[in-house]
């Protein structure tokens, strides 16, 4: 046992799977425990929902102004075309133009320079001046150049009043930084809100252990009624074999989504939480574990050990548990994986056809992409609702192939590479 | 002859029984259901009338259009007769539509859509695995990783990231439909070159999908069988690569059409979600219709469809199997 597990763990795909899904499963742990609260809660107040607000931190503009502030010299891009006068060249021309037909002294002055033209222009422009050889339509351009100049540049300050208007508290300038742990109220939303303003990482890490729950709950109840039925029709075989096979080659045949969507439809909607979901999925899906169990212990029933059991009267369930059950541990452990992974894609998809847990308490991945497609998301450009979901399927699909294969070839030398 | 024919008859019981025991499941599961849908349909009929005795009128009025007054066997019978006769009653939502009328105008979207997506998607994913198991070094190295994260991402998921990257973003591709939305269905050019716009993405979204689990299936199989005895021993009598690799991926294809042959249920589900992102006039998009609706005669009917389809898939491919497994031609078939 302890070398099938060290040969297991030689494998490098195995450990590549191991390590990804073992990773999505603490995350879906411990980060509940990091930041605690209901994850289907929303993160607005009343009735203001913000539907799919951008992921992002947020502050409590209150709190920033209210905190302490400095003057700084704005260094970021935004700022520093708000405090610096930008001057187009069809502008310039025009003011140069304009000062030239004044006739005042250019000599010195870099007209390139926005900020010593503007100083220039300050100085001189008048209104009711008229230049020599300039057309009424050229003088009026000028005086439109000359109020947007003045409007644009310096903006005012922002004014922050009390409910009576005309007491003025304080002016927020342009200039003032507040230094961000100062502001004591901040939201960080690290993947934004759904539709419902709920935290989408949140809700994703709750649906993620919600999801693995449904895998393995599936997974289990497959996997043992497939070893109990491959193993019954294995090895007693006969009659019960018989049946046995039967109902299985019809289950196989008739597509298990199909059962699903039937059963879950006759369930109704107010039965059908995110555990009953799961134990019918794994109600539907053993049809594979038996197929392979089966073969597998048809193969073992007349190996000499088996029938030196027999011989001394040992029990079915005794040489079941001890001659035949750790000959084909490694290919049920195999299939429980792939019947994990399955079994959480089924509820996605179940769940994207409405038919999903009908639950309003817990979020599963497939309820998470049901709602984002509801409130298409996906047409409005608000990719953090739905794209962190389907490459957490994809990833937990991933990683348990990669652990399927991985055991897949140290047990089967052949396949090797 | 008689290997053939014990083959195919065999097929052809098997074919009978799953249907018949199909069609029992289908017909059972939702009359399972604790809701009274004729109740739900004459609630929404009698909106504002407040006489009880009108509301039990229209309430029997329906049970006798829906045929639920009658006992469940009673019920059973008529409806394996009506179902042969291709009548499946009235669709709840869609009153006075019939439900063989909406199932007739999705099957054919749906069979022109998942038939040439699945077949391709296979064809594709058989020729890179085998390419991968022979050529080995860096093509198989490259192809394998991404088969594995490709046929992880489940197929609405694909669908999705297309529709946001072709449709949306670079708005090379219609959003939904199957067709403008302005148009009539008719057999014009300007309709033609709407449908197979509408198509691309639905149909690239399954094709891709499906590539890379059967590219991992023939990559393992052509190695079990470029390894096996034979091979060696051919390699010995002196007879040209090309010859052998031609008898191994024979041997190898045939696991695979068995393969496709049990999966083709899962490959269809798959896609019958796919077509709800995209809103393609086909099955899937019914059954969703269908399910939001409430309208058990027409998920009923749906599912019914889906599974005679996946059914007579199955057959065919067993068919198909039985004419290329030379063992079947030698008689030695169990």
């Amino acid at each position: 046992m302890k070398n099938t597990i060290r040969q297991v763990f030689h494998s490098p795909k195995f450990v590549i799977g191991f390590v990804i899904f073992f990773g999505i499963l603490l995350l879906s742990i411990i980060y509940p425990l990091v930041h605690p609260g209901d994850p289907l809660e929303s993160v607005f107040i009343g009735s203001d929902r913000g539907s799919f607000t951008p992921p992002g931190t947020y502050f409590s503009l209150y709190d920033a102004t209210s905190s302490f502030r400095t003057n700084l010299n704005p260094k970021s891009k935004t700022a520093a075309d708000r405090a610096v006068v930008s001057i187009s060249d069809e502008q310039r021309v025009r003011m140069v133009t304009w000062l030239t037909a004044m006739e005042i002294d250019m000599d010195g002055v870099d007209t390139t320079d926005n900020e010593a033209l503007l100083e220039i222009w300050k100085a001189n422009y008048d209104e009711s001046a008229k230049p020599k050889g300039m057309t009424k339509s050229e003088r009026n351009a000028c005086k439109r150049l000359n109020a947007d100049l003045s409007s644009s540049g310096k903006e005012t300050p922002l004014k922050v009043t009390s409910d009576d208007e005309s007491v003025k508290i304080k002016d927020i300038d342009p200039m003032n930084y507040v230094p961000v742990n100062q502001v004591k109220s901040i939201v960080k939303l690290p993947l934004g809100t759904d539709n419902f303003g709920r935290d989408v990482l949140k809700e994703l890490v709750s649906a993620i252990g919600t999801s693995l729950l449904i895998g393995l709950v599936a997974g289990v109840i497959a996997t043992f009624i497939g070893l109990v039925f491959g193993l019954l029709s294995g090895y007693v075989g006969g009659l019960v074999d018989d049946i046995i096979m039967f109902i299985t080659n019809i289950f196989t045949v008739i597509p298990s989504f199909i059962l699903l969507i039937l059963i879950n439809y006759s369930i109704g909607q107010e039965a059908r939480g995110a555990m009953v979901v799961a134990v019918v999925i794994g109600l539907t899906s053993w049809t594979w574990t038996t197929r392979s169990v089966r073969s597998q212990v048809i193969s073992l029933r007349n190996r000499d050990h088996v029938n030196l059991s027999k011989l001394s009267g040992h029990s079915l369930f005794r040489i079941v548990m001890t001659d035949i059950l750790p000959y084909i541990a490694s290919y049920v452990v195999m299939a429980f994986i792939l019947q994990i992974s399955s079994a959480i894609l089924s509820e996605a998809q179940l769940s994207l056809l409405g038919l999903g847990p009908s639950t309003t308490k817990t979020a599963t991945l497939g309820l998470m992409m049901n709602w984002a497609m509801l409130y298409s998301a996906h047409l409005g450009g608000s990719w953090w609702a739905y794209f962190p979901v389907i490459g957490v399927i994809a990833l937990i699909s991933f990683s348990l192939n990669l652990m399927n294969t991985g055991l897949d070839q140290v047990f089967n030398p052949t396949l090797r590479d | 002859m008689k290997g053939y024919r014990r083959y195919f008859g065999k097929k052809i019981l098997w074919f009978i029984i799953t249907l018949v025991v199909a069609v029992i499941l289908n017909f059972i599961l939702p009359r399972l259901m604790p809701a009274d849908p004729v109740a739900a349909i004459t609630g929404k009929m009698a909106q504002g009338v407040t006489d009880a005795s009108t509301t039990k009128e229209i309430y029997e009025r329906f049970q006798k259009v829906f045929g639920t007054d009658k006992p469940i066997v009673v019920q059973f019978f008529i409806f394996v007769k009506n179902a042969l006769r291709g009548d499946f009653g009235f669709s709840f939502s869609q009153y006075p539509r019939t439900v063989s009328d909406i199932i007739g105008n999705a099957i054919p979207w749906t069979l022109a859509l998942q038939l040439p997506a699945i077949i391709i998607g296979w064809l594709l994913g058989n020729l890179l695995g085998a390419l991968a198991a022979y050529i080995r070094k860096g093509f198989d190295k490259v192809l394998m990783p991404l088969s594995m994260l490709f046929s992880a991402i489940p197929a609405f998921g694909m669908a999705v990231i297309l529709l946001v990257l072709f449709a949306v973003k670079w708005k090379i591709a219609p959003v939904n439909g199957g067709y403008d939305i302005g148009m009539i269905p008719t057999f014009s050019w300007n309709f033609i070159k709407s449908v197979i716009a509408h198509y691309q993405l639905p149909f690239w979204s399954i094709v891709l999908v499906s590539i890379g689990g059967q590219a991992i299936g023939m990559r393992s199989m052509s190695i079990y069988e470029l390894n096996a005895d034979y091979v060696k021993y051919s390699r010995f009598l002196g007879i040209s690569d090309r010859k052998i690799v031609g008898y191994v991926f024979r041997n190898a294809m045939l696991p695979q059409i068995t393969g496709l042959a049990l999966s083709i249920g899962t490959m269809m589900g798959g896609a019958l979600v796919a077509e709800i992102v995209f809103s393609y006039p086909g099955l899937g998009s019914t059954m969703y219709k269908a399910v939001t609706s409430a309208d058990y005669p027409l998920i009923s009917a749906t599912t019914l469809i889906i599974t005679i389809m996946v059914l007579l898939s199955t057959f065919f491919l067993d068919i198909i199997y039985g004419f290329i497994d030379p063992r079947v031609k030698a008689a030695q078939f169990d």
